[in-house]
């Protein structure tokens, strides 16, 4: 399908005025999966040492944050080091060992308490208490604890008797740690089995036919082979288990790059479907080379469904896909104008969009934002595979290292992705190993830095949609969206007479917003492209 | 959902998410709901694109046996019955190779009892001689209450039960299950440990998962572990008419004209007099649906991938300006509505990959009012009505109407409830000549009026 582009309508009008929206500092911009979650949710790991707590705890809390849900984990162990300088050997761990117990009963209410700050206090909406926690008493504890506070809690408990599994484990992380300063590797072994040993002895597992039928839990056999999920409460923990069972540790690499040079690229134009350069078409030669020098197992190939990135794909001669969703960011009214263009043209959302460019949403088209929800398919799709190759776009290409190096919404836009160059990923240990790789073809550089000068005004500027519903003036008073999940709103709904005056008011604002909005043009029928 | 590597006739790409077709089985007693789980688990797979179809052996066997006398014909003592419930699914198994192999479907759904471990064996066996995945849904339920309305559900108005009383027809069913209770050998997780499978219990309440190897069973689980048998209705309605709907302007960001509010506040009443139970309502992040749901006075949830189709080129054209500036788009949309992608805009193949995170979550809540536009709600309605790619695009969604959607048996009720306040029209049939050199006459022969 060609993509005619011919603009329907008579030239826009100057888009000077824009909407402002007031939002107040602690008020969470609306992450597309913050819905899923109503009262805070406390994850607890179960399991003996060296069976991928933490390799789990860290990767759900990055795939958390990443998809908007602010979540953190809090390490037992980490507390245990501050608490006792110096770790001598797995006697502390032996279970009639009395002061020991102490202080790791000490160590685990301080974790808790701070648990209850992030969640209760720090906006936090999920933390995932990362420790053995192999005993019925301690999971009461906090199961209590959790009540106390009205928060869920869900179990994820690895279970594991394979000795090569948890042999690599210990030699992938434990020699590594803190604890092993001499990093000796068979002292290591040795001291850290013996530390296993400790545990078994008072541990029980979750058992779903009695004890436990009551807790939601999710357990995970064998690294993944087989899952036991009991009580699955709301759409968060459906995802947090639909997640644990993509998640593998066979080692596989992910090579991202964006398509070759385009001719918008030249240009300076943003967005756009146009073809590749003369230089676009050699990188995707060279691209071609790289992808045979490196041998690449059983290697898939996936690009976007716009030119640019078919026509790099194509050079390969492999079969490849099409992902729609790996499409640019719709920049809306300001695609295929340069930067300058913008500037001249829509002064306040060049600097609007600098003020915050994660939420910054181009009228008409996307955000940073909605692109990372527009690709969590894509994320838990990588996450299944083994060795694959993506071929997209600059915004999309930031959005998906982000995921893999842990990147905030802060760092997310600026990070830089330039064109003809590949990056490796490779999991290792609790992260990702970057490897970049130039293909030595020249291209113009598409990157804008972070502006040194921010515009200062208060309340920072941020289209929240093309309807803004703050015509319902108490946008505090307003109950939380509770509608995702089980969870009936508080008794403090405004009583019908209340509401009944809100919708004549609701009325009223909304004539009043179009007349000042151009950005939907109420009765011309036209719109400003 | 992605278009295959070198699409040589785009029109002709399949989602392919699988190398090798994929042999569901159903395991499990009889009022088990693996019927009920073959279908819906078919419904979702075809809406997102995957071909995919049930065999029912007992339809097998009615077409052999013809006339069902009593539950005699299940003890495993019947020789003769024996024999010829083993054929039945001979018989089921060519048609699916059939289908697989030949037919070009990509799943397809075993449903039968299959409670023995040498059935289960001769199925694998089978499966692994013709190249396909075999993956196993047990349902195991032990609570007469669910049981006992299983049966009233479905068995009654089954045609085996079609001449007797319900008591008869109960009693037998019970003595038919006993048949199978004494044979009956559950998936086991040291036995079966090879195999890959989803033990559902208790209808939802733990599951266990065991060796899942590609996309498709993955997505299968998750699809699974997001139903619910709970009774619950969904309410599917437009906004209310908007100032562009009444120029006869497709797509934009228009408000409500005043006829839209009056429908909103209809719309209230509605709500307050069908007192539901715990209503959720979402909208999309378009203005006329916000307005129209701003008028309920309850909070509501705004979904980005609710918004309309996007018509790209053709935003805000009237269907006579977009014949006269693209008759050839106009032509090719009419040809093959569902596949059509607008220039820099959305086809509803497009829009299907984009309701899918709206469905599961609507598997997984229980009342719902979903407030959205004319394509997304055909989209909607072809998940829950099991219509086909060529159906949805055609499917009736009037302005000013509630559609509400109760689960029941194998399908759904439908009820729909008028309003009673006046609006356009938005429905544009498909024309008789969609041929790219017609005249424009014939292209605009359906519009629908307007101002």
């Amino acid at each position: 399908m060609a993509a005619i582009h011919k603009k329907p309508c008579t030239a826009s009008k100057s888009s000077t005025e824009s909407k402002r929206t007031d939002l107040k500092s602690n008020e969470k911009k609306g992450s597309w999966a913050y819905y899923m979650t109503n009262s805070p949710l406390l994850i607890v790991m179960i399991g003996l040492p060296a069976r991928g707590k933490t390799y789990m705890s860290k990767k759900l809390t990055r795939y958390l944050n990443w998809i908007g849900v602010p979540t953190k984990v809090f390490n037992l162990g980490a507390y245990r080091r501050e608490a006792v300088q110096s770790y001598k050997s797995y006697d502390f761990f032996r279970h009639d060992n009395e002061e020991a117990m102490k202080i790791r009963k000490q160590c685990a209410l301080v974790a808790l308490q701070d648990v209850k700050t992030y969640l209760s206090e720090e906006g936090g909406q999920i933390a995932v208490f990362d420790a053995t926690n192999t005993t019925r008493e301690r999971r009461t504890l906090i199961v209590n604890f959790a009540q106390e506070n009205s928060f869920k809690v869900f179990f994820v408990e690895s279970v594991c008797d394979d000795p090569e599994v948890i042999a690599e484990n210990i030699m992938e992380v434990k020699v590594s740690s803190p604890d092993y300063p001499e990093r000796d590797r068979e002292s290591v072994m040795e001291d850290f089995l013996k530390r296993i040993e400790c545990y078994k002895v008072t541990y029980q597992p979750l058992d779903p036919d009695k004890h436990d039928m009551n807790l939601s839990f999710i357990k995970v056999i064998n690294v993944g082979r087989r899952f036991l999920v009991n009580k699955v409460q709301d759409s968060i923990q459906s995802k947090i288990v639909y997640y644990l069972m993509n998640i593998h540790v066979h080692s596989h690499s992910i090579y991202l790059c964006r398509h070759g040079e385009s001719l918008h690229n030249l240009e300076g134009r943003l967005g756009g479907d146009s073809g590749l350069s003369e230089r676009g078409k050699k990188f995707a030669v060279e691209l071609k080379a790289f992808v045979k020098e490196h041998n690449l197992f059983d290697l898939k190939v996936w690009t976007s469904q716009l030119k640019r990135t078919i026509q790099t794909a194509e050079e390969l001669g492999v079969p490849y896909e099409q992902w729609k969703i790996l499409n640019e960011i719709d920049a809306g009214m300001c695609e295929e104008m340069t930067y300058a263009m913008i500037e001249e043209k829509y002064p306040e959302e060049f600097a609007m969009r600098d003020q915050d460019k994660y939420h910054y949403r181009y009228p008409g088209g996307e955000s940073y934002q909605d692109l990372v929800q527009r690709l969590e398919p894509v994320i838990m799709e990588l996450e299944r595979q083994g060795n694959v190759l993506v071929i997209c776009h600059q915004a999309v290409m930031r959005c998906l290292l982000a995921y893999f190096l842990d990147k905030g919404a802060d760092d997310l836009p600026y990070m830089k992705c330039p064109l003809h160059t590949v990056l490796k990923l490779t999991p290792v240990a609790y992260g990702c190993k970057v490897e970049m790789f130039d293909l030595k073809v020249e291209a113009v550089n598409t990157h804008r830095d972070r502006p040194l000068i921010k515009v200062k005004t208060p309340p920072p500027m941020f289209r929240r949609n093309s309807f803004d519903p703050l015509s319902t003036k108490d946008q505090i008073k307003r109950p939380r969206m509770y509608s995702m999940g089980n969870f009936s709103p508080p008794p403090t709904l405004p009583p019908p007479a209340f509401a009944s005056t809100r919708i004549s008011e609701g009325i009223e604002s909304v004539q009043r917003e179009n007349s000042v909005d151009c950005f939907s043009a109420p009765d011309t029928g036209e719109k400003s492209t | 959902m992605r278009g295959s590597c070198r699409p040589n006739n785009p029109r002709d790409r399949t989602v392919c998410m699988t190398n090798c077709p994929t042999l569901i089985v159903t395991v499990g007693l009889p009022a088990r709901g693996k019927t009920y789980i073959s279908k819906k688990l078919t419904r979702y797979l075809n809406w997102i694109g995957v071909p995919t179809k049930e065999f029912n052996v007992g339809d097998y066997r009615r077409e052999c046996l013809k006339i069902y006398k009593s539950f005699e014909f299940f003890r495993p003592d019947n020789e003769e019955g024996v024999k010829i419930r083993r054929q039945c699914a001979m018989s089921a198994l060519n048609d699916v190779r059939q289908y697989l192999s030949v037919e070009g479907g990509q799943v397809a759904v075993f449903d039968a009892t299959n409670t023995t471990r040498d059935r289960r064996g001769t199925i694998m066996k089978f499966a692994e001689q013709n190249g396909f995945k075999v993956f196993f849904v047990e349902s195991v339920c032990e609570d007469p209450e669910v049981i006992a309305q299983n049966i009233v559900q479905v068995k009654l108005g089954n045609p085996d039960y079609m001449n007797c009383s319900s008591e008869e027809a109960i009693e037998d069913f019970m003595e038919r299950i006993k048949c199978y209770e004494t044979s009956y050998q559950p998936l086991d997780e040291d036995l079966d440990s090879d195999v890959s499978y989803i033990k559902i219990m208790d209808v939802g309440r733990r599951y266990l998962v065991n060796r899942v190897v590609d996309h498709i069973q993955s997505r299968i689980v998750y699809y699974l572990m997001n139903i619910h048998i709970t009774p619950r209705s969904i309410y599917l309605c437009r906004h209310g008419e908007s100032d562009l709907n009444i120029k006869g302007r497709i797509g934009g960001d228009s408000g409500l004209s005043s006829r839209g509010k009056e429908f909103a506040k209809h719309l209230r009443s509605f709500l307050e007099e069908q007192k539901i139970k715990d209503l959720k309502i979402w909208t999309s992040q378009m203005k006329r649906t916000i307005q129209t749901a701003e008028c309920l006075g309850v909070p509501y949830e705004q979904w980005k991938s609710l918004n309309e189709i996007d018509a790209g080129v053709c935003e805000e054209m009237m269907y006579e300006e977009i014949q006269e500036h693209f008759p050839l788009e106009f032509a090719l949309r009419d040809q093959d509505k569902y596949r059509y992608r607008y220039p820099k805009g959305e086809s509803y193949e497009d829009l299907v990959q984009r309701l899918e995170p709206v469905i599961m979550e609507l598997e997984r809540q229980e009342n719902v009012l979903v407030i959205c536009h004319q394509a997304v709600m055909r989209c909607l309605l072809a998940y829950f009505l099991d219509k086909t790619s060529h159906e949805l695009p055609y499917l009736k969604c009037p302005l000013h109407t509630v559609l509400k959607l109760t689960p029941v048996a194998y399908g759904c009720k439908v009820e729909s409830v008028y309003l009673g306040v006046e609006s356009v029209n938005t429905h544009r049939d498909r024309p008789e000549n969609v041929n790219v050199q017609r005249s424009t006459e014939d292209a605009l022969q359906t519009v629908p009026a307007h101002l």
